[in-house]
């Protein structure tokens, strides 16, 4: 097994687990950290983060929601001082939204100034300098798909992955990846030899957040279970092995129900839903249990096909 | 609205930024001006909405909704706040862009749908027994206390305080996320719950 060099180029992000990562999205945080640690760009958790506050906040009281958003960005500068850029990566959807409104608005929303001075009646500040961004975004255009490859020990080879980027990962305030027809997802999974599936629902929302978060479909059954269940008979038609996400709430919404939908609509529906940072890291040969891959509702092992015999040396370790 | 009532305190002039106004002439503020001063000058630029639709077809809650978002747009634009603010159509949307993304008039939609929201939920005329406000009540005021939300908690005080079937129907689920050491059952909490509750204090001034 190859492991990358801890060079001196080492660079370490600080990042933002959010609520759901020791809860529903265990699995994400925890493949997420192995990941980007094998790559050599190790995530350190920001001590004392608070709740991103969703879309749940803001239906409340606006300038608070903002407010919450502004408290992790300014623990970010803090951990980090100096002059540079600080990239704080957040992994859930929601709380990348939340953190990028946060981060707008401290740089030229009407509210900048109060919010500016709620910081400083608890001591911090912000100076603009703490940039949300997405681990999706982060693995493409930072540590490239190049060191990716060359990091890969056991390629996917023949694996059929959907990639469902979800609806707030690549909107309103985010710019790495297109709208409506993002890739960024769909380039990680060719990187780890997989086959990147197309299908028409990317970014076609999937009622996770209909819930806020809630671990059970809570608020709207009926609608949501409507619209995982559209995403889900997209996949398999399209013969998807396994479905990728980079959402703890689309994850668990698309995998934890998929026997009811069944009942409800009458056509089987058997479809394993991971974390792309779970199959990256069942390429470069992590641990299944470090990928938390026992945590999945629906899992079964993923239909690598062996290799032609003259790449067969390259491909097992 | 009548010519020559009074503007309302805070509220900006009805005509104000758009044509202009006459001199000894004020308008009473529009529910327009008051969706400015909630969501953002951005919110204004609903008065241009063409009520082509795009919106509602983009959107994928829209089937769930009494007022699809060409209509509540439509409806705030003609000032028929009643009908706006005891819709369930804001608390039926998930936020999920579509409409704002392909909406030709490049008008916010979904942060309207999170004004409407608030409005709504201050004057007390959101949907009763609708869960939705329920669990971002629950939400915030959890939050508010710890500094971090628990998914599980929060679900079942939803399920009690709206339909407590639910908790039966999902039982299952929560049982084996259970098993595999994705529920937590105890509140998570920051050590800064003081400095945020000031800060939230700070925020809303
Ligand atoms: S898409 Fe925009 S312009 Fe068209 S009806 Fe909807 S809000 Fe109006
Ligand atoms: S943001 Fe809300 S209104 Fe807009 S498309 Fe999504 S669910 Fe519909």
């Amino acid at each position: 097994m190859t492991t990358m060099p801890a060079s001196a180029d080492t660079h370490t992000y600080p990042y933002y687990p959010g609520c759901s990562a020791d809860g529903v999205g265990r699995g994400f945080a925890g493949s997420l950290h192995a990941v980007f640690e094998r790559l050599g760009f190790p995530l350190v958790d920001l001590v004392d983060w608070n709740c991103c506050g969703a879309t749940a906040w803001p239906s409340v009281d606006d300038s608070q929601a903002l407010a919450l958003g502004a408290r992790n960005l300014a623990l970010a500068e803090r951990a980090r001082p100096g002059s540079e850029p600080v990239d704080l990566v957040a992994s859930c959807a929601g709380c990348y939204r939340a953190l990028l409104r946060s981060a707008e608005a401290l740089a030229r929303g009407p509210t900048r100034s109060r919010l500016a001075g709620a910081l400083e009646a608890v001591g911090l500040a912000v100076e603009g300098r703490a940039r949300p961004r997405h681990p999706v975004d982060v693995l493409v255009n930072d540590v490239g798909l190049d060191r990716i490859r060359a990091a890969v020990v056991r390629p996917l080879t023949g694996v059929r992955v959907v990639s469902y980027y979800g609806c707030q990962l690549v909107r309103p305030l985010s710019t790495f990846d297109d709208e409506h027809d993002p890739v960024s997802m769909d380039r990680l999974v060719e990187a780890i030899g997989a086959e990147p599936v197309d299908w028409p629902l990317k970014t076609r929302c999937c009622g996770g957040s209909c819930y806020c978060g809630g671990p059970v479909i809570g608020a709207m059954p009926e609608a949501t279970m409507q619209l995982s269940y559209l995403l889900l008979r997209e996949a398999s038609r399209r013969g998807a092995d396994v479905i990728a996400t980079v959402c703890p709430l689309c994850q668990f919404n698309l995998e934890g129900f998929q026997d009811q939908m069944a009942r409800r609509f009458g056509h089987p529906l058997d479809v394993p839903v991971a974390f792309l940072t779970q199959l990256i890291g069942i390429a470069l040969g992590i641990d299944d249990r470090r990928l938390g891959l026992h945590r999945l509702l629906r899992w079964r092992p993923l239909p690598i096909r062996t290799v032609e015999p003259e790449a067969a040396g390259h491909a097992r370790r | 609205m009548a010519v020559g009532a009074s503007v309302a305190e805070g509220l900006p002039s009805a005509t104000e930024g758009r044509g202009g106004s006459w001199p000894g002439v004020s308008v009473a503020p529009t529910f327009v001006d008051e969706l400015i001063l909630e969501v953002g000058e951005e919110a204004g630029r609903l008065l241009g909405c063409l009520q082509c639709g795009t919106c509602s077809s983009a959107c994928p809650l829209a089937a769930y909704m009494d007022l699809t978002p060409r209509r509540l747009i439509g409806l705030v634009r003609a000032g028929a706040r009643e009908a706006v603010l005891g819709s369930r159509a804001p608390w039926v949307c998930a936020s999920c862009y579509a409409c704002t993304m392909v909406c030709p008039k490049r008008i916010p939609i979904t942060e309207i749908m999170h004004g409407l929201r608030r409005i709504s939920m201050r004057e007390r005329t959101f949907p009763r027994r609708f869960p939705t406000p329920v669990m971002s009540r629950e939400f915030v005021s959890m939050v508010a206390r710890n500094g971090r939300s628990t998914e599980s908690l929060i679900s079942l005080k939803l399920y009690l305080k709206t339909d407590p079937l639910l908790l039966v129907r999902n039982a299952r689920t929560a049982l084996r996320l259970l098993r595999q050491g994705r529920l937590k059952l105890r509140p998570a909490r920051i050590r800064g719950r003081r400095e945020l509750r000031t800060l939230l204090d700070a925020a809303t001034g």
